[in-house]
């Protein structure tokens, strides 16, 4: 993709290595730490989404044929929101938290000191190239580092536009912009940095975290997996569809990390659930969904390929109720559900990442949770009841990044909750302040003055000193008394 | 059932005690033993003899694993024991007795595991995987009680483990029990406290997008974890990370230091003794074992220890995305500026150094910077508390802990030995090589290319660096690795904000040493070299606890401005929604019902800061009440707030 190659002198490790040279002297003169200098930046950040708006929903549609409404809601709005909350919470997020201190230290005070970590590097994805880059920038920025993003060359047109825009909206000398692929990633990954930010897959998570042990630094890695949806009977089957298929095919098409994955549904209610989701799908994108231009494409040729083999594996290929239907020119796929597929095929073994839909049949609903705790850890997981002990049981016994009862996806917009994952689907969490807690450290301070210095803490330690110590340690203030008269 | 047990007994049943009687019955689906000794108690043992019975199994790959039950040996040397065969583990084939008691017979040995392999450990973590998946774990229940063991084993045990730590490190009885045992029950003390509070899902607001709802996030434990401790404070160093492991609900392996093999051996014995052995287990060793636990998929794992071997276990946990804690070290600096009360400082850096394990302890201060003019003041005062705490020959004194090793010990001659530094002590510099002791030793003025001053000393020298300015500290600091703490002494108010503001440490500590470790209210860990993740107090349960975002939602409320096809007039609204504007939302819905041809009035009307909004729409409107009013009801919660 990095054909633009004749104005662009290689980066290789020497040019990373003096990059981030540059930008720790930057983060040494202090500038970054500034509230005014975060504020400023987050500001230009939201001039730049209005000012562009329609250059980053063009790129996007260069990309993925991105719908402008999935665009505007999904990627801009919002950056956006976590811009304006970032700024209106930004003086109260830096406050050092006061700290409760323990008789054993009396007199003192504690307080916990939000610090930022120094130079941190960003490597985003190309299925939300836009938010994924500039969310986490967003927590780096407030949390006052100085920062390289690496937006995905899978995304060429909004990686480059964010290479364009970035130096002029933001702090050039603080934050900077890598494009580039495989190459160029080795050799940033090759340097020193104080935090590293990867959203992507589990292979890649594991060559990045690999390659920060060497220098340890921390990782914050988004990854993905078979987000499940189990679909209890009994519910508003319509609304529930409909938020399947907002969460499935309104999501980029099927590509993202917390699109659902699978269903998993009893038996009786299978029929029904498929007969909805037709009704809906055909509300929503017409009866020809290759030409809707409310769907995503697929994002390039070897994705596209790889989704086809999902779908014409022998095992499968008799499994679809609906949809199938597919473009190679235009690399469009059509939203295709398949029922009762076997759990041995690759379609359920493998993150799909696209428009297909395998729906897994039980006998009984609960029986879902083994099936689920069967493979990985998820990113999220849904589940669509009426049975609060249904919610209840899910929400104790499955694992995931995130959980979401009766709707799809929309845990993500919650500021107030973590967004991260667990086990294969990820490590750390960011949006709203764990953003800004995701890049800093938290300096524990402890003052004390110069009163109060017992010689009980010094030796020689004579016995008396050993009884009252145990007696103040374990605060029993019967014990103390004893023992300081058993001293005197 | 019973063909097996039988199998058991006429197997393999054999005693490594000579003077040991044994009678066995098999009764239901239990085994008991009956065991009658002539063995005295050991002389000079306070100690009971206890009982461990050695449930021998062999598996496929010859290797042998080894369920121990133990309990202190009852009255009269008799002794009753319980089996219940765990039906789930591979084929037994033998079971043995072996009485030991505190004064170590050596019989114990010759029963001990053979190789702990990567075999091993791949069936010990699918073991504690299953019993994880029971869910036993999780409940409170178990987890108090598991706590509830911890603190009994420290009461009912604290002899052996001051005893334990003597032996790895001639550690003093205050020390080990300020450091080690109260440090040990004040957590499970917290924890038993707090623990309810802390495992109660945390309610967290809504936002108008995805009203109407609600929303928790929910600690949950991560699963299997694995615990590698350190040789300085062998005891609080493990199990105070397991404490935090089984206060979030999850199954643990503990690795002890075999450079503490003592409190190692301990460690083992106590934990099959007190905890429950199907969810906490001990496994120890030296680099075979530790490798062949690190090949093991973890869902955590918590290291203490050196920044190199952090490395290690970090790219071991890369291969299975497993997150880590990384408790490492680093030069934690001490700042003296010249207005400072003397004794004070000097009896407290005395504290923070030699009482710290003398040295040996990873927040203990590494080395003084202080100015030119103040340096031979805190000599005096520092040579003065020196010989205040352990006497003018310190070589002699009980008070101070020796060096952990032999290895450790030519580490530090070879730090004290350097010719650039040789001539600057000013305090101490005596040792004894049989004794692996080394006395409390000053230099003064140590260039910074120095290997005293390049590496982590981690034993009792401590050099002092002279600058003209206090204020030029900061810069020196800074100029190397994050340490793990930070100190400085003064009573000038500019100083102290500038040297918070600008020093990145784990921790720090203003006019003291070492005292933030107490603080459980303060998270503990470094940052940079020194490590990352944090624990102490809820900062161990949080370590060990994955925060599940949960939002729940009901079936009404459903916009149906979310669902393609996505036209112009919906592109509006959802902005006008997204971007909290109420008068745009109002807009927007206006136009949005004109679309739908509905009938619908709207009047606002404006009065002080209140806002009045009249709706008024037919009834078979294609919006539900939700659609209209919770965008907007939403919004008002926002401003009401």
């Amino acid at each position: 993709m990095a054909t633009e190659g004749e104005n662009q002198t290689v980066f290789d490790v020497a040019a990373a290595s003096m990059l981030t040279k540059e930008l720790r002297d930057v983060f040494a003169s202090g500038k970054t730490r500034s509230y005014e200098w975060r504020i400023s930046q987050l500001k230009s950040m939201i001039k730049m989404c209005d000012e562009h708006e329609e250059d980053i929903a063009d790129a996007l549609h260069q990309d993925l044929s991105k719908p402008k409404l999935e665009s505007i809601v999904y990627e801009i709005t919002m950056l956006k929101n976590s811009c304006t909350l970032a700024i209106k919470e930004l003086k109260q997020w830096m406050v050092p938290e006061k700290a409760k201190t323990s008789l054993l230290t009396f007199p003192s005070s504690a307080e916990i000191v939000s610090e930022p970590l120094g130079v941190v590097l960003i490597i985003s994805a190309w299925n939300y190239p836009f938010l994924l880059s500039l969310d986490p920038l967003v927590g780096a920025i407030s949390a006052g580092n100085t920062m390289v993003l690496k937006p995905s060359e899978l995304s060429p047109a909004t990686s480059s536009l964010l290479a364009k825009l970035l130096p002029e909206y933001l702090d050039i000398s603080s934050i900077k912009v890598v494009e580039g692929a495989v190459s160029e990633t080795s050799a940033l990954l090759e340097q020193k940095w104080d935090k590293i930010f990867y959203t992507g897959n589990g292979r890649v998570g594991r060559i990045v975290m690999a390659a920060a042990a060497k220098h340890l630094t921390p990782v914050v890695l988004e990854l993905g997996g078979k987000s499940p949806v189990v679909v209890d009977s009994g519910i508003d089957l319509q609304i529930a569809t409909r938020r399947i298929i907002a969460g499935k095919w309104g999501c980029n098409n099927g590509q993202a990390c917390i699109s659902p994955d699978y269903i998993i549904t009893t038996k009786d209610y299978a029929d029904k659930l498929v007969d909805s989701l037709k009704k809906e799908l055909e509300a929503f994108y017409g009866k020809n969904p290759l030409e809707s231009k409310d769907l995503s494409r697929i994002v390039n040729s070897n994705h596209f390929s790889r989704l086809t083999k999902l779908l014409d594996e022998d095992k499968v290929s008799g499994k679809i109720v609906y949809g199938g239907e597919r473009d190679e020119a235009n690399l469009k796929i059509a939203p295709t559900i398949l029922l009762d597929v076997p759990c041995d095929s690759l379609i359920m073994k493998e993150e799909i990442f696209g428009p297909l839909l395998p729906i897994l049949i039980v006998s009984k609903i609960e029986e879902s949770w083994d099936a689920i705790n069967s493979g990985t850890k998820p990113l999220a997981a849904y589940l669509f009841t009426n049975n609060k002990k249904l919610k209840e049981q899910f929400v104790m016994s499955v694992s995931a990044g995130g959980v979401a009862i009766n709707d799809i996806a929309m845990h993500l917009a919650v500021h107030t909750l973590p967004f991260g994952g667990v086990g294969e689907s990820g490590t750390g969490s960011y949006h709203g302040k764990f953003s800004f807690d995701a890049f800093t450290h938290k300096k524990a301070v402890l003052y004390r003055s110069f009163m109060g210095d017992a010689a009980l803490r010094h030796p020689p330690y004579t016995l008396g000193k050993l009884r009252l110590m145990k007696a103040l340690m374990t605060s029993n203030l019967w014990t103390i008394l004893r023992a300081l008269l058993g001293r005197s | 059932m019973k063909n097996l047990l039988e199998r058991v007994t006429l197997d393999l049943i054999r005693t490594t005690l000579a003077s040991c009687n044994q009678k066995i019955s098999i009764k239901r689906k239990k085994v008991i033993l009956l065991v009658t000794s002539k063995l005295s108690r050991p002389s000079g043992s306070s100690q009971l003899p206890i009982v461990t019975v050695l449930w021998n199994s062999v598996v496929d790959t010859g290797a042998r694993r080894t369920l121990t039950y133990c309990s202190p040996w009852k009255t009269s040397h008799k002794h009753e024991a319980v089996l219940f065969p765990p039906l789930s583990s591979p084929i037994r084939k033998s079971l043995c007795i072996c009485l030991s008691s505190s004064a170590k017979l050596p019989v114990m040995m010759e029963e001990r595991k053979k190789t702990f392999d990567a075999n091993e450990a791949a069936l010990l973590v699918k073991e504690l995987n299953e019993s994880f998946r029971t869910g036993k774990t999780k409940s409170y229940e178990w987890r108090v009680s598991q706590l509830k063991s911890i603190e009994k084993m420290v009461v009912e045990r604290e002899k052996d483990i001051c005893e334990a730590l003597y032996k790895d490190l001639s550690k003093p009885e205050l020390e080990a029990f300020v450091s080690e045992i109260a440090m040990v029950k004040s957590s499970c003390k917290e924890a038993l406290k707090e623990l309810k509070q802390w495992m109660k899902p945390e309610k967290a607001k809504t936002s108008m997008e995805t009203y109407p709802s609600s929303a928790e996030i929910v600690s949950e434990p991560l699963g299997t974890v694995l615990v590698i401790s350190t040789w300085n404070y062998p005891f609080a160093l493990s199990v105070k990370p397991v404490i935090g492991a089984i206060t979030a609900g999850n199954a643990t392996v503990l690795k002890p230091s075999e450079i503490a093999p003592a409190t190692s051996s301990l460690l083992s014995k106590l934990f099959e003794e007190y905890l429950d052995r199907s969810a906490v287990r001990v496994v120890e060793g030296d680099v075979p074992q530790t490798t062949a636990l690190l090949e093991q998929k973890w869902d955590k794992i918590f290291y203490t220890g050196s920044p190199r071997v952090g490395r290690i276990i970090m790219t071991a946990a890369a291969k299975h995305l497993t997150p880590v804690v990384l408790e490492l070290g680093g030069k934690c600096p001490a700042v003296i500026d010249s207005d400072v009360d003397l004794q004070v400082t000097a009896r407290r850096i005395v504290a923070g150094k030699w009482q710290a394990n003398n040295g040996q302890a990873c927040i203990s201060v590494d080395y003084i910077i202080t100015t030119k003019d103040f340096a031979p003041k805190l000599i005096d005062a520092l040579r003065k508390g020196i010989e205040e705490c352990f006497g003018t020959d310190p070589m002699e004194s009980k008070d101070i802990s020796r060096i952990v090793s032999s290895n450790h010990f030519s580490r530090l001659l070879s730090l004290m030995d350097e010719y650039k530094v040789y001539n600057k002590i000013v305090v101490g510099g005596q040792r004894n090589q049989k004794e692996l002791k080394i006395a409390p030793t000053i230099f003064l003025d140590v260039p910074g290319d120095s290997k005293l001053m390049q590496e982590e000393i981690f034993g009792p020298l401590l050099p002092i660096i002279t600058v003209g300015n206090v204020k030029d500290s900061i810069d020196l600091i800074n100029s190397k690795t994050k340490p793990l703490a930070a100190y400085l002494f003064t009573n000038n108010d500019m100083l102290k904000n500038y040297f918070v503001q600008s020093v990145s440490s784990g921790g720090m500590v203003i006019n003291d040493t070492v005292l933030h470790v107490t603080v459980s209210s303060l998270p503990f860990g470094g940052v940079g070299e020194s490590g990352m993740g944090s624990y102490h107090g809820k900062f161990s349960f949080d370590a060990f606890s994955h925060k599940k975002a949960v939002l729940y939602r009901s079936f009404s409320g459903d916009a149906t401005v979310r669902y393609p096809p996505y036209t112009p007039e919906k592109q509006k609204l959802i902005k006008a929604v997204m971007n909290g504007g109420i008068f745009d939302i109002i807009l927007a819905l206006m136009g949005w019902f004109l679309l739908l041809n509905s009938t619908l009035t709207m009047t606002c009307t404006t009065e002080h800061d209140h806002m009045t909004i009249f709706l008024d729409f037919p009834k078979d409107s294609v919006l539900t009440l939700d659609e209209i009013f919770g965008p907007i009801l939403a919004l008002m919660g926002r401003f009401g707030d």
